[in-house]
């Protein structure tokens, strides 16, 4: 429908547990620097999605490729092209700013050199120079969630993976991450979220719904508001939500 | 190859930050060795006995001068009417009483033998079974050397020595199951708990999703501790052999190389916890009763497995510290070769494989 370039891919994705199916047929595609949210209340299927995307969960059926390698054959290096942020802002309590920098961007086979050279530059940036030899542990949560979202994209990924990024943290701070994360897709990383939080779909390119595993809509906020004559993306939820009943 | 060492290097990160669990872990068998050695010792010294003597000969009170010298026994009663026996057993004030019958040289020597009658407090069964060894010993002892003297008289006396530990140092069995215990502990407890965490912390997530492979993640666990339990078990030996005086009659080579099998082995049970464990909680958990107290139970390192009824001794075939312990014990004090101790260790080696296996399977699941 467009030139612009297919980063990540999902046809037919399901995933069963048990008798459970967590995604039950999934199809949809992002392209690259695009800014893609996946929306759906807990329980949705939204973790699971993204978790296959990631490599942390194989699908139990359906074709996906993530910057142009089959999730199922070439998982490894999917790997080196993604980042990946956790809802819980993974970072190590008991070391220093400066030795998480240095260990993640270690794991992603950057040298010590550019570590050193970025790292200035990304503290200075999020005014943390002064910080650098202070433990995560002492952080506080928006100092921490900004600091996870530097790391996940420091060694320049096509795509990073953001799942739930905003939970627990107050409305300024959600805003100021926000503004990152356009940052980071000017930059042209592709930014793939999951959230609960409906007014953050408005921040996106394109959004999914989804509502028990599967999609239910599927464009810009704009597109969505528009077909379901709904005045925020919320409402368009809502009634999506209500359909299912 | 940088990535694995780079992994490596967060690791020992962590451990040197939890300073105060690796004091604990070093300071542990330190104080242990010192307090088993010492204090919570097996062996009789100064036990209170009285002496019963009907006879009052040259023989009788050179036996009870031996007794009395030999540093295992003090004289708190000496008693002369066999109805003060019982009260003064029971009264704890003593802990045996030692009866020679009337005319008690005179016997040896027309028929050849006399009896002592030892009357042991049995309350504290372990306690009254040492110090009637020990008395019996002693008695043995003094016997054997009077047929030297007087090679005419032969009173038959059942001999007994303790072999390989003669002097029956309670330091000796206690470092082999100190090592056994701590270097179990030390690996692993910690690296299933360091595991846990970081699947408790959701850093795991963000490791299985960077190109480190998950042999590395746990290849880059493992290393840090094997370093640290290594050193511990120097420091144990050291402290056996320096201390204690404990010999070290086998190679050291092979005995380092069972100590690096034992570290293998307890590591691989830790990964295998770590697969069983979502929490850092129930990691400990786990091995508080997978390991801890078994090993201080079973293995041999308290309670001797011969005197364990037939079901606890077939579970202390189960149990590594119990193999381990003994290959340290052949190796340090009997200077036993590879030739004696091989069959425990294919025992472990093959343990180890298990456990491996386990952790394969166990371990897939949770990547998918």
């Amino acid at each position: 429908m467009d030139s612009r370039e297919v980063v990540i891919e999902a046809r037919d994705m399901v995933k069963r547990f048990g008798s459970f199916t967590a995604n039950d047929r999934l199809n949809f595609h992002v392209y690259r620097g695009e800014i893609f949210g996946l929306l759906g209340a807990n329980g949705a299927g939204k973790t699971t999605a993204l978790k296959i995307l990631c490599g942390l969960s194989k699908p139990t059926s359906g074709e996906i490729r993530v910057a142009g390698y089959s999730v199922r054959h070439n998982p490894n290096q999917i790997k080196r092209n993604i980042g990946y942020m956790s809802q819980k802002f993974s970072l190590y309590e008991d070391l220093t700013i400066l030795e998480n920098i240095r260990f993640f961007a270690g794991i992603y086979g950057m040298r010590r050199r550019e570590i050193r050279k970025r790292s200035a530059t990304m503290l200075k940036k999020l005014g943390l120079e002064h910080a650098a030899g202070r433990l995560i542990a002492d952080l506080p949560t928006g100092w921490r969630q900004k600091l996870a979202f530097s790391i996940a994209i420091f060694h320049d990924p096509q795509i990073v993976f953001l799942d739930e990024p905003t939970g627990g943290v107050d409305p300024i701070t959600r805003r100021q991450f926000w503004e990152m994360i356009y940052e980071a897709a000017s930059r042209g990383i592709t930014v793939f979220v999951t959230t609960h939080y409906m007014d953050e779909a408005e921040y996106c390119d394109r959004v999914t719904i989804m509502t028990d595993g599967q999609i239910m809509a599927i464009g810009s906020p704009a597109e969505l508001k528009s077909a379901y004559k709904a005045e925020s993306i919320d409402e368009v939820f809502r009634m999506l939500a209500r359909n299912i009943e | 190859m940088n990535r694995f060492f780079g992994f490596v290097g967060k690791e020992s990160l962590h451990i040197i930050r939890d300073l105060r669990t690796m004091m604990i872990l070093f300071g542990i068998p330190v104080v242990q060795i010192l307090l088993f050695g010492y204090v919570l010792t097996n062996e009789i010294k100064d036990a209170d006995i009285a002496i019963l003597d009907h006879s009052r000969d040259v023989v009788t009170s050179e036996i009870t001068a031996k007794l009395l010298s030999s540093g295992y026994f003090r004289l708190a009663a000496d008693i002369s009417s066999t109805d003060e026996v019982e009260p003064l057993l029971r009264s704890g004030r003593v802990r045996q009483v030692i009866i020679f019958e009337p005319m008690f040289a005179a016997r040896m020597v027309r028929e050849g033998s006399a009896a002592v009658q030892i009357v042991a407090d049995g309350s504290d069964a372990n306690a009254a079974n040492m110090v009637v060894s020990y008395a019996t010993a002693v008695i043995g002892d003094y016997v054997s050397g009077m047929q030297e003297m007087r090679p005419g008289v032969a009173p038959v006396r059942a001999e007994t020595r303790m072999l390989f530990n003669e002097e029956l140092k309670s330091a000796f069995t206690f470092v082999p199951g100190t090592m056994a215990l701590i270097l179990m502990i030390l690996s692993a407890m910690m690296t299933s708990v360091s595991i846990a965490r970081e699947k408790e912390k959701g850093t795991m997530e963000v490791l299985l999703v960077s190109p480190l492979r998950p042999v590395q993640i746990v290849l880059g666990k493992v290393l840090p501790y094997v370093v640290l339990a290594f050193l511990n078990a120097v420091i144990i030996i050291v402290l056996g052999v320096l201390v204690f005086d404990m010999p070290v009659m086998g190679s050291t080579a092979l005995l380092m190389g069972v100590t690096l099998l034992y570290i293998s082995l307890s590591l691989s049970m830790g990964i295998m916890i770590s697969t069983m464990a979502r929490t850092q909680q129930t990691a400990i958990f786990i091995s508080m009763f997978m390991l801890l107290l078994p090993v201080m139970l079973l293995s041999g390192f308290i309670f001797p497995i011969s005197s364990m009824p037939l079901i606890l001794q077939w579970m202390s075939k189960l149990i590594p510290a119990t193999y381990f312990i003994v290959i340290i014990q052949n190796l340090m004090l009997k200077g036993a070769g590879i030739g004696f101790v091989w069959v425990e260790m294919v025992v472990l080696a093959g343990m180890m494989l298990l456990f491996i296996v386990v952790s394969v399977l166990k371990f897939k699941p949770r990547l998918e």
